[in-house]
């Protein structure tokens, strides 16, 4: 009783502190904390969108985004770059990630987390919505834990994008 | 239509074009009828439809239409109607419609050539009408003219015009590039298309594709953090993807040194901008690859293939090549302000993995929903689309270098030193007057 009461406050907590991160990361991009942003990955960490629901990898298949750190730090240094002329009108995103599982096969360090999310963007006159799932896999860093991979698959990822999107969802 | 012969050659002057070309529903409507339900329109790759009952939908002007291999493994281009009440056969973009296909409403059934198949109660409810197996009516319309070059398949709505090949002249050197770079003489898609739409006329885009004057200004900014980044790799490790040397290019060739390209303007609008993006290292995947070419072609035949100097190939009225890094751009207009783009990528059959990933690198980065390059683009050419809306100025000005083309053998090349000379925009309205012109 008293290991299995042990077992389910240790889940709880990991569970809070995960759902802690997975927030903080959605501010970050809402708050256009880039470098913070991208310093949540790993050294080796990838950023991943695939272009399509079945694909396993992002090695060798189209993706929308497949960046690591320094793909990261280019995109971020475009957007903060005077000249992005696309850069120059009003624009804002609400994220909001919920339904947050922790896989149970999680295991060697790795926690494997299911979310979804719910993204509403606003550019120059027009509101944009993406809704999807997020698979992260998270190892710990000391007290933080930091992703390793995080995969993006949006519901409405499949038909074709009225512009682009020009920063991580 | 609203606008007679002598209108549109009021609009349209060797130097300069009316705004309205590009802002006029009525003149989107004509273009529609006399261009893109006209000429010879890029459908797909045979590729994309491997087995019979293999299709793909895709709209040629107005018309929606499918791409299907039929049984005897002969690719057509046939109306996506059912004769009966119209509705279409084939509801999702792609997919397999097996041995015939049958429409969802009344299970009339087609032949994947377009045959009437059967209709149920043929004999009782349509004896006596003229409506029955004889009459041509009850088959799925084809498009008028199907071929294929390379692999690469278009149809033409008309019955009359010029052969493919004629129509593509030498432009068609952005099929044969693209696909002597495989060591097997072809290659195959990679199944996915990135479909992104402008907000923006379709012919905005398409003077954009051989604009060499706009790089440097309109991607500074992806250039500069790339080759910032490219510079810290190869401190760290002493050598950087060619990715980032693809991106960095926007930058690093700065807005005077895009005038040692040139470009080839061809008729019917086709034009080739010259150029090479270094996308030839002497790195080992490189030279693998070489190797691989020489032993399939010869060492001259090889070398010939990888000096061929191109960066895009304009096909007109709705395709842009980029042969050397295998991916395609198609154009679907949707309306007078709004565009469709297609991109698709290709793999060079026969060639190493790594050249592969190499082109995956750029139609990633430049060409999926996500471009760190179109973003700027897409951006401006809404720009255009709004400011030519306005009463500040009726003309859209294409004097760069004008008068300095140099004409020979029926095509226009610019002259040293004038790689940003607007004759592909020139060349492109040319050829759009000659379209419009013809009732």
């Amino acid at each position: 009783m008293g290991a299995n009461l042990e077992l389910s406050t240790g889940l709880a907590a990991t569970q809070h502190a995960v759902e802690q991160f997975l927030y903080r990361q959605a501010a970050l991009l809402d708050g256009k904390q880039w470098q913070p942003y991208i310093d949540l990955f790993t050294d080796d960490g990838h950023y991943w969108m695939p272009a399509s629901p079945e694909q396993t990898t992002g090695e060798g298949t189209p993706s929308i985004f497949y960046e690591d750190r320094n793909l990261m730090i280019v995109r971020m240094r475009r957007v903060q770059h005077p000249d992005a002329w696309s850069q120059r009108p009003l624009w804002g995103t609400n994220h909001i990630v919920g339904n947050v599982m922790i896989d149970p096969a999680s295991n060697d360090g790795t926690l494997v987390v299911h979310s979804r999310f719910h993204m509403m963007e606003f550019r120059r006159e027009t509101s944009r919505h993406f809704a999807g799932s997020y698979v992260h896999h998270l190892v710990r860093s000391g007290d933080e834990f930091r992703i390793r991979l995080q995969r993006v698959d949006m519901v409405n990822g499949q038909g074709p994008y009225d512009y682009v999107l020009q920063v991580w969802v | 239509m609203s606008h007679a012969p002598l209108d549109l050659r009021q609009m349209v002057e060797p130097d300069r074009v009316h705004r309205g070309v590009y802002s006029d529903p009525a003149i989107f409507a004509l273009e529609m009828e006399r261009i893109f339900e006209r000429v010879w329109i890029y459908c797909g790759h045979e590729s994309q439809v491997p087995k019979p009952g293999d299709y793909y939908t895709v709209q040629i002007g107005r018309q929606p239409m499918l791409m299907v291999r039929s049984q005897d493994g002969k690719v057509n281009v046939l109306y996506n109607r059912c004769p009966h009440r119209g509705a279409m056969l084939a509801g999702d973009r792609c997919g397999s419609t097996g041995e015939f296909f049958r429409c969802s409403y009344h299970s009339w059934t087609f032949h994947t050539d377009g045959k009437l198949r059967t209709i149920p109660m043929m004999e009782s409810g349509y004896e006596g009408t003229r409506w029955g197996r004889d009459n041509p009516d009850c088959n799925v319309k084809r498009a008028a003219r199907v071929a294929s070059y390379r692999g690469f398949v278009f149809a033409s709505l008309s019955p009359d015009g010029p052969t493919l090949e004629e129509f593509l002249g030498p432009a068609k050197i952005g099929f044969d590039d693209m696909c002597d770079r495989a060591p097997e003489g072809e290659v195959e898609i990679v199944p996915n298309c990135f479909r992104v739409i402008q907000n923006s006329n379709w012919k905005i885009f398409l003077e954009n594709q051989l604009d060499a004057l706009h790089p440097s200004v309109t991607h500074q900014s992806t250039g500069r953090a790339a080759h910032e980044v490219e510079k810290d790799i190869e401190k760290r490790t002493g050598h950087a993807p060619l990715s980032y040397h693809m991106l960095s290019a926007f930058a690093t060739v700065t807005i005077d040194k895009w005038d040692n390209f040139q470009t080839l303007n061809y008729p019917h609008g086709h034009c080739i901008l010259t150029g090479y993006m270094g996308l030839r290292p002497q790195d080992p995947d490189t030279l693998e690859y070489e190797r691989v070419l020489t032993e399939a072609y010869g060492a001259e035949r090889k070398e010939a293939i990888l000096s061929t100097n191109i960066h895009h190939v304009l096909l007109y009225p709705g395709l842009s090549v980029q042969s050397p890094l295998q991916q395609l751009r198609a154009v679907r207009p949707l309306g007078v302000d709004r565009t469709l783009t297609e991109i698709w990528h290709f793999r060079l059959k026969g060639a190493p993995e790594p050249i592969y990933r190499r082109a995956l690198a750029y139609y990633n980065l430049v060409n999926s929903p996500a471009t760190l390059i179109n973003a700027d683009d897409l951006e401006n050419f809404w720009k255009c689309q709004q400011g030519l809306t306005a009463d500040g100025g009726d003309w859209v000005s294409f004097h760069r270098h004008y008068g300095r083309d140099i004409e020979k053998d029926g095509m226009v090349e610019t002259g040293p030193g004038m790689g940003t000379s607007e004759a592909p925009m020139r060349n492109q309205m040319k050829a759009w007057t000659q379209f419009m012109e013809r009732a």
